[in-house]
């Protein structure tokens, strides 16, 4: 999973694609995760990081990440 | 080191310069007690889904309403529609405040018989009267509104068999002006047909015409039309007299007033558009008072209203079984009660409020039931917080149509629980079970075995 290389993030949750032009608002950890992309950060990193630091099992959260990908693919943020 | 609460990551395009005219919505501010008590308590007791009335409100309304009409007009009557609602703990609050009954079938006569209603306040609607039903009822002094020529003759007919003189009034259907014009009930003002049914009933040696009555239609916004309807009674009431020197008891409007709930496919909720019951009584008062009637020859007015006395008293509450994101990127959201029990979505957009605290992040998504239909939907569009399996919902004024409308279909029906105004809570319909569901089965000896096992 890659975020695109000119999106820009703004760590609060708003994100710019100047690509397109079109801007974005996430969540507190759709915003987390989007800096653990930016980081490079695997899948599985991921998803340690945040089932350790919020109240989630780790099985519910990847069905949920999948789904959080696949929105990012749809808007053109993920490569 | 304690978790932090997790809330599904979300992403949302932010539409510029397309802002909502209307501002924020505030419908997903979380409604966690019915009355006061708890929704997570309620679901955890009774299971989920689950109906709640609210006994206190229920009182409420109608005490609201008699007021309303009590300080225009000296003399109202309200006969509870029983097809609103007819769970008998319902129709009991409603005749402890001094409601009539108001039926339209046999079964429901015989309900409102059992709820101790004495068969002079009984009004017996609708156009399906059996003769068994129709010698029942004159026999009890109830009011039989006539529906069409056929049950006037057979009327007629039978109380010369049986030489009863039973209580009468017509149904009258009319213009007010309103479309579609529900002309399939009663006799036509405009056309005559009205007069000519009552002139055959005066001429009648066995029939007593006591009253007039009509129904112009279900959640009407016009007031307007109320006092068209209103008028055109006063003057047939006003010919009776001239003509035949016959002075009737009563008027009967019907039903009709809405609810604060919001129509399919309308701009603005109905909390902002629908009329207050006082514009409707203004409407008919007006008329009434102003017609000219002696202080000693001024009917009762009897009003049938059902869904605006009960609908916001009532409640669904629900569950979140799964989420989903549909082909085209929507959210949807698949809760445990559908269109079988909440027969209303087909008219309505309900409310439906989250019933815990959520983060202020929302999204738009449609909310689906869980029948393995495409009808099922509960909402096709509306903005709620971030839902994840077991949460709960609540579905705000159910209270009228759906106890009586709703569907065995799938699923069973659940428990109906009422809130009495001590906040006590009392099961009044028990949900139903796979035994309740089958007593009325039976297997032909030949279908009692199969090969599978
Ligand atoms: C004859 C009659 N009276 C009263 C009612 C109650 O109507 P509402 O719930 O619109 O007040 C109805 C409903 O259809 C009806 O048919």
């Amino acid at each position: 999973m890659k975020l695109k290389k000119n999106i820009a993030t703004s760590g609060e949750g708003f994100i710019f694609n100047p690509g397109t032009g079109d801007s974005f608002s996430t969540n507190e950890i759709g915003a987390e995760i989007i800096t653990l992309l930016k980081e490079e950060k695997s899948v599985a990193e991921i998803t340690q990081l945040i089932s350790g630091k919020y109240d989630v099992d780790a099985s519910q959260f990847e069905n949920d990440l999948d789904d959080f990908a696949a929105q990012l693919k749809d808007y053109s943020i993920l490569e | 080191m304690e978790k932090l609460r997790y809330e599904r990551p979300i992403i949302k395009k932010m539409n510029t310069g397309l802002m909502n005219k209307f501002g924020t919505r505030t419908e997903y501010e979380p409604v966690t007690h019915i009355e006061s008590v708890p929704v997570k308590s309620l679901i955890k007791e009774y299971g989920s889904p689950l109906f709640v009335l609210s006994e206190k409100q229920i009182r409420r309304n109608y005490q609201n309403a008699t007021r309303i009409f009590k300080t225009r007009y000296p003399k109202v009557q309200f006969a509870w529609s029983y097809k609103t609602n007819y769970m008998n703990a319902v129709c009991q609050v409603f005749h402890q405040e001094g409601s009539w009954a108001e039926v339209v079938s046999g079964f429901e006569y015989e309900k409102a018989l059992g709820n101790g209603v004495p068969g002079n306040k009984i009004i017996f609607n609708g156009p399906d009267k059996t003769d068994e039903q129709l010698v029942a009822a004159a026999r009890n002094n109830s009011l039989i509104h006539i529906d069409h020529y056929d049950e006037l003759y057979s009327l007629i007919k039978l109380s010369e068999e049986h030489n009863l003189r039973p209580r009468v009034a017509i149904r009258i259907n009319m213009d007010t002006g309103i479309y579609p014009k529900w002309d399939r009930f009663g006799f036509n003002f405009e056309n005559g047909q009205a007069w000519n049914a009552i002139t055959r009933i005066i001429n009648s040696t066995n029939l007593d015409l006591v009253g007039l009555h009509c129904h112009i239609g279900t959640f009407m916004l016009a007031p307007s039309a109320y006092g068209i309807a209103a008028k055109n009674l006063c003057e047939l009431t006003w010919s009776i007299k001239e003509k035949y020197n016959k002075v009737l008891e009563y008027i009967d409007l019907g039903g009709g007033f809405p609810s604060e709930n919001t129509l399919k496919g309308a701009y603005l909720p109905g909390s902002d558009t629908v009329p207050s019951i006082d514009q409707f009584a203004d409407a008919i008062t007006d008329v009434i008072l102003g017609y000219g009637f002696k202080q000693e020859d001024l009917p009762l007015l009897i009003l049938e209203t059902g869904r605006a006395l009960i609908d916001d008293a009532g409640f669904l509450l629900g569950s979140v079984l799964a989420t989903k994101r549909l082909s085209d990127g929507r959210r949807a959201t698949v809760l445990d009660f559908g269109v079988n029990s909440l027969f209303t979505a087909f008219w309505y957009d309900h409310k439906v409020s989250p019933a815990q605290a959520f983060g202020n992040h929302t999204e738009e998504m449609v909310l689906y039931g869980p029948l393995c239909m495409n009808i099922d939907i509960v909402r096709e569009s509306i903005t709620m917080p971030l839902l994840e399996k077991g949460n709960h919902l609540v579905v705000h004024k159910v209270g009228a149509y759906n106890m009586t409308q709703w569907m065995q279909f799938i699923t069973l029906r659940p428990n109906i629980v009422m809130i009495d105004t001590d906040n006590k809570t009392h099961v009044i319909r028990k949900a139903e079970t796979l035994e309740y569901l089958e007593l009325n089965e039976q297997v032909p000896e030949h279908l009692k075995q199969n090969p599978l096992k």
